[in-house]
């Protein structure tokens, strides 16, 4: 096996006094692709964006503030904390939940922001180059939405707009792609698209690819792991078929499910109530 | 948006404020021909001409300029920070600190000097009291948009702010009140030093254009900002400080001119695009211009009597506003 990615020792998150991740300890290896899931509320937004740097990872648990995290998380074998965030840009991106698009803008111009990181200052400012613009219309290709690029967002349905952030985080061009529910609003047909494109992702060399789910058996499908949080503490993490079957998914999300074979393909459904 | 594009927008508008500086220096109660013009620009002795020219109509003119792009700066800036189209340069209160200094100030018969003095003081405590209000949501940078929590803290404080002008005017003198109505709608009469105001403005630019490929990105969210590479605490805190000062040296020279921080930026929007590399010199430039054309009409629509310069913005930003707004929702 080859060195990890992304590491957690002992990360602690807390909302208030309340524990949503006790002690986790994640090794992600290049090659890898995980489905993060778990109930509502359980921190999988919270853990998505700890893992992306975005609030500070203290040594010691602070009492107190509204969300905290303790531990240590390593990226690529540095300690978050020790990256410059404009380098750290160049390494993980972040598709965050929710959008909200004050002002109108074009899908191409929503999808260069992915190019941030890599827009090269001159005398009259930073400005995107034409590769910039190729790679954000390659993004935007990629997701099916290339005679998009002059839209506005602010007109797209909801699943036309999840694609545009998700091709604004393929324009970034990082091998660890952290990704908070990328196929809520999409159909299922890109939703298979989508999760087809994250896992060849993950293939790439020294990539991986974190998104949290709520569809376990679209889960099943394209991940080769997972991370299951069951809101009170606990976590497990595993190879996706062991950590997301029947048993462990039942006791995570308090309602009974069962797996079902037919041929090759299986399926968690839930028991009927009776 | 490229480099090129937006500096043909930029030379555009460069080319309009020159058109209506022009104007403003020819028009008025004693004519100043082209030709005149041109001789005072070779350096020779105009006379009469020379002197309404160089010592009331230049200095005047170029204000107006200067508070113009400086409100419009403003006003885009907060626009962005807050991400909210409603946004103005007063909406957090700096006009509303500033305009009860200077309403005590007048209703004690002080100088103008010290009119303008106070206003100062006072913007500089309204920017202070919203930063200590809401430094927390300065500083955090995780994926909770504070934006909504800053702007409540301010519009709180520009509410406080607006009562306590409505005390003053109660309570005031009546042979004060004339000069303070002025003061509320902005007014550019008397200002014969555009020096300070044109200097803030560039400072402003300079302060801001360099991380205005930034802006474009916080636009987009403090969590997708945090995810390119954007340090998103530091860059508000510089954002919010640029355009409380700008306002805060704007509203000194000519009272809370109304207007042109919210419309300019929007104006500029519906017609160029969103993008804040070209957005910002160019609501310098438009909102220069639009300012000085406001000043022109009011002091000679109906000559001698002056307009005060606020109520001729709102009257031709709201119609340009609403004919754009009209004309994209057909689109």
């Amino acid at each position: 096996m080859s060195a990890p990615l992304l590491q957690t020792h002992a990360l602690t998150l807390r909302a208030a006094e309340r524990v949503l991740v006790d002690q986790l300890d994640l090794v992600i290896a290049p090659g890898e692709c995980w489905c993060l899931a778990g109930p509502n509320g359980a921190g999988k937004t919270t853990l998505l964006g700890t893992l992306a740097g975005l609030r500070q990872v203290d040594e010691t648990p602070a009492r107190g503030a509204p969300l905290s995290a303790s531990g240590r998380v390593m990226l690529g074998g540095k300690a978050l904390a020790q990256w410059r965030p404009a380098s750290l840009a160049k390494v993980r991106a972040l598709m965050p939940q929710q959008t909200r698009d004050a002002f109108g803008a074009t899908a191409l111009e929503v999808v260069l922001t992915g190019r941030h990181p890599y827009l090269a200052r001159g005398r009259w400012g930073a400005w995107e180059s034409d590769d910039d613009i190729a790679a954000a219309m390659a993004a935007l290709a990629q997701v099916g939405l290339e005679r998009f690029a002059a839209r506005d967002v602010t007109t797209l349905s909801g699943g036309e707009r999840q694609r545009v952030s998700l091709a604004a985080v393929l324009a970034q061009a990082t091998p660890l792609l952290l990704l908070d529910e990328p196929v809520s609003h999409l159909d299922l047909h890109h939703q298979i698209d989508a999760l087809e494109r994250l896992a060849r992702h993950a293939e790439g060399i020294d990539a991986a690819v974190i998104f949290s789910c709520h569809d376990l058996n679209l889960a099943r499908r394209f991940a080769t792991h997972a991370l299951l949080l069951d809101g009170r503490g606990g976590w497990r993490a595993g190879p996706v078929n062991d950590v997301l079957c029947a048993e462990h998914c039942s006791h995570a999300f308090g309602y009974p499910l069962r797996l079902i074979r037919d041929g090759d393909d299986e399926a968690l459904v839930p028991v009927r109530r009776l | 948006m490229t480099l090129r594009r937006a500096l043909a927008i930029w030379t555009g508008l460069a080319g309009v404020a020159l058109a209506v500086l022009v104007a403003s220096l020819m028009l008025g109660s004693v004519p100043v021909s082209l030709r005149e013009i041109g001789t005072l620009l070779l350096g020779h002795d105009a006379g009469l001409a020379g002197d309404v020219v160089w010592r009331l109509r230049l200095p005047r003119a170029l204000a107006a300029f200067a508070c113009g792009g400086l409100l419009a700066v403003a006003g885009t800036l907060m626009q962005t920070l807050l991400r909210n189209p409603l946004a103005d340069p007063y909406v957090l209160g700096i006009s509303g600190g500033a305009g009860v200094a200077a309403l005590a100030s007048l209703a004690l018969m002080l100088p103008f000097f010290w009119v303008q003095t106070s206003a100062f003081a006072g913007a500089l405590a309204a920017i202070a009291l919203v930063m200590a209000l809401s430094r927390r949501s300065f500083l955090r940078h995780d994926d909770h948009d504070s934006s909504t929590q800053l702007l409540l803290t301010g519009v709180m404080m520009a509410a406080g702010f607006g009562a306590l002008a409505t005390l003053i005017l109660t309570l005031a003198p009546d042979a004060s009140l004339r000069g303070m109505l002025f003061w509320l709608t902005g007014d550019l009469n008397g200002v014969d030093r555009a020096g300070l105001p044109l200097i803030a403005l560039a400072a402003t630019l300079l302060i801001v254009c360099p991380v205005a490929h930034r802006l474009n990105v916080l636009l987009r969210g403090a969590a997708v900002a945090h995810g390119v590479g954007v340090a998103v605490g530091p860059l508000r805190a510089r954002i919010y400080l640029a355009a409380s000062l700008a306002t805060a040296v704007a509203v000194t020279t000519a009272g809370s001119i109304g207007f042109v921080g919210l419309v300019v930026p929007h104006i500029l929007r519906l017609r160029f695009g969103n993008d804040q590399r070209m957005l910002l010199p160019a609501a310098a430039l438009g909102g220069g211009a639009l300012l000085m054309f406001a000043d022109l009409v009011a002091r000679t629509v109906i000559a001698p009597t002056q307009l005060p310069v606020g109520v001729i913005t709102a009257m031709i930003g709201v119609p340009v506003f609403l004919w754009l707004l009209s004309r994209r929702a057909i689109q």
